[in-house]
């Protein structure tokens, strides 16, 4: 409990810091949240109140465009995030299949993370690289002409690596 | 003598090892004490043969693909560093057959240049566009750009100088100018390899568009799912800042033009250019209704010029060539080239840029060679997920705006994504509502309630339940989505999934008399 109350004072420090550098920008609030999504892995409704404060907006408002966006989490996600393309190019070359098989594997659905908290998968609709369908993207990496197998591989090594590349 | 080996750092080519590949081959030149130069390019686009490693000799630049690692220590046994032959040689690049029959324009130095090097960009013909367009009038630039007949590579087609005109004409203490890169579109990379590839002509084709029309600020709104553009993007505009091609007084001329790129949050509706501001503001991307047009009252409220990547990145060549130059390419009103993305199950995925009026079949078999499957090709989607499907009946179709109208099709931003026999289109169908309603922002009816309904629709026409009954539903359904959403998403979603309904009537349990 002790060590979950330092982290959340820590988070506020952190995320107080982000607001002073980017509320003076103009259309501030996506710049801001993308930063506190880098720094702490997602962005914590306990900030929402001194978000709004600092850039004159209702906790409403920032609500609404933290889930109008896919990329924005508000919980924390696994200590890496898979993403297997479902747009028509990936589908021409095989990435149900691969759907389904990182879902048997991994033992979850899309927007779950496994019980280890190793991986989150999330669907995405296009990561531009068409030309080598499917793709998997596993936090910032891409790859391409990607098999049952390579993902494995992929997952495998997502699993013992500790960080975030 | 120091030999420059050439190795992508273009996304799709990390996607296939291309870091790999390069730190191996820097650690076997150290190993074997040669003195290698390695420059991370862009891609020249001949995916099936990335990770395409080129080295530079006498006889011009000579390439071997697809490289991976373990090829690494036999490439320099058979010594590729002086372009000797090789198992993966495939001689001199610019010799290429697939890449020997392409205009590329705006892809002129895509794979050539070292993608942040603005003194390489210099070398290789870049700003002077820009030099040419300082010595001329706001009116004069945007005339250029109106004469050589680019138009928009959105979906709509709209005449870029246009809708700079428009914006030239507004008085106003604030104008900007915003290059849409949420290139959302399955199919689609041609964006993403201009801004990895050859940044500098989309900051060159901004800061013409800026100089044109008066406007002080850009932003790039680029998609956050791609964190290698974004990254060469920022490296670049640092250069052009420090180099004196960006930020007040450029190049001595008095003009002022600062830039910056700002990071999309994954919602495809983003695209369309209002929802793209609202989002910029730092709002929900609901689409705004027109009017005002956005080159009135656009970002902030101040009159903006809202382009493609593609159509900014092609303004420089413009500029430097004449408008002649550019619309002595292509056909009927489509002036000019199109850079065509092809993907899906091809054998031979990539960037072919060719003048307007290709046709499909030219480019689905002379260039992608069939199918990677060996299967028949039984459908094309053209312009992303709200473009129509082809059968192959119309193959023979040019690119071109006007033919692709004709068949109740679009060209987009020239996607080609092609499907064997094996697909099934009604699922397909299917997934277009489905896609619609993930991407939807909202705020009109049609769409926002429509997709959900489309994929209800489909899985009782696909179930067998009052069959003619709801292909008749799917059918109403498409013509209040076409006709009363507030923009594209819901209103072209109709487009593939009537497409796929009219040309795959089998499909979805009809005879294929139904046609």
């Amino acid at each position: 409990m002790s060590d979950l109350q330092t982290t959340q004072e820590v988070s506020a420090a952190v995320i107080d810091a982000l607001i002073v550098k980017h509320q003076q920008q103009p259309g501030a609030l996506l710049p801001l949240l993308h930063a506190i999504q880098d720094t702490v892995g997602y962005v914590p409704q306990s900030c929402y109140a001194s978000i709004s404060k600092a850039l004159s907006l209702s906790i409403a408002e920032v609500h609404g465009v933290v889930t109008f966006y896919h990329h924005f989490r508000t919980h924390q996600p696994g200590r890496h995030v898979m993403q297997i393309c479902r747009a028509e190019s990936c589908q021409a070359m095989g990435s149900e299949a691969l759907e389904a098989h990182a879902k048997a594997c991994l033992n979850v659905d899309y927007h779950q993370t496994t019980a280890d908290g190793a991986i989150t998968l999330e669907p995405v609709y296009c990561l531009g690289n068409c030309a080598l369908s499917p793709s998997v993207m596993v936090d910032d990496e891409i790859y391409g002409r990607v098999s049952p197998s390579e993902l494995d591989a992929l997952i495998a090594e997502a699993k013992v690596s500790e960080v975030k590349a | 003598m120091v030999t420059k080996i050439y190795i992508p750092r273009d996304s799709s080519a990390l996607a296939v090892g291309a870091e790999k590949v390069a730190l191996a081959i820097a650690a076997e030149a150290k190993h074997r004490g040669l003195d290698v130069e390695i420059i991370r390019n862009g891609s020249r686009g001949l995916y099936w043969l990335e990770t395409m490693v080129e080295v530079a000799t006498g006889q011009g630049r000579v390439a071997y693909g697809p490289v991976k690692v373990k090829d690494v220590a036999s490439l320099f046994d058979a010594d590729f560093i002086h372009g000797k032959a090789h198992a993966l040689s495939l001689g001199l690049t610019e010799e290429i057959e697939w890449l020997k029959k392409q205009q590329r324009l705006t892809f002129a130095r895509v794979g050539i240049t070292d993608p942040v090097s603005i003194a390489d960009y210099i070398a290789h013909d870049g700003y002077k566009g820009l030099k040419k367009a300082l010595k001329l009038s706001g009116a004069e630039i945007v005339k250029t750009v109106t004469d050589s007949g680019l138009r928009g590579r959105g979906g709509a087609a709209f005449p870029t100088g246009i809708k700079w005109n428009t914006v030239l004409g507004c008085e106003s203490d604030q104008k900007y100018i915003v290059c849409n890169a949420d290139e959302g579109d399955s199919g689609t990379y041609s964006d993403r390899m201009i801004m990895e590839g050859d940044p500098f002509v989309l900051i060159e084709g901004m800061t013409i568009a800026g100089v044109a029309v008066g406007a002080t600020q850009g932003y790039i709104y680029i998609r956050s799912e791609y964190p290698h553009a974004l990254a060469v993007l920022n490296e670049a505009i640092d250069a052009a800042n420090q180099a004196g091609y960006l930020g007040d007084d450029i190049l001595g001329s008095g003009k002022t033009f600062r830039l910056e790129a700002r990071r999309a949050a994954g919602a495809y509706v983003c695209g369309e250019e209002t929802s793209l501001l609202e989002s910029l503001e730092g709002k929900r991307g609901l689409v705004r209704f027109k009017p005002p047009l956005p080159a009135i009252e656009g970002l902030f409220g101040k009159p903006t010029v809202v382009n493609n990547v593609i159509s900014l990145a092609t303004v420089p060549i413009i500029l430097d060539k004449g408008a002649q130059f550019y619309a002595d390419y292509g056909m009927g009103r489509s002036r000019g080239t199109l850079p065509i993305q092809l993907a899906g199950n091809l054998k031979h995925n990539g960037l072919v840029e060719l003048a307007f009026g290709a046709t499909l079949r030219e480019l689905l078999y002379d260039y992608g060679g069939g199918s990677a499957s060996g299967k028949p090709i039984r459908a094309v989607q053209v312009g992303g997920p709200l473009g129509a499907y082809l059968p192959e009946s119309q193959f023979d179709t040019p690119l071109d705006y006007e033919e692709f109208a004709k068949l109740w099709a679009v060209l987009g931003h020239g996607g080609i994504v092609a499907f064997d026999d094996s697909v099934d289109m009604a699922k397909m169908a299917r997934y277009a509502f489905e896609f619609c309603a993930v991407e939807s922002c909202g705020k009109c009816t049609p769409c926002r309630i429509g997709s959900t309904r489309g994929v209800e629709v489909i899985d009782k026409i696909t179930s067998g339940k009052d069959h003619a009954k709801n292909i008749q539903l799917v059918r109403d359904l498409s013509d209040t989505m076409l006709n009363g959403s507030l923009c594209a998403l819901g209103g072209m979603t109709p487009y593939p999934v009537l497409s796929a309904l009219n040309h795959f009537p089998e499909d979805f349990g009809l005879s294929s008399e139904a046609k």
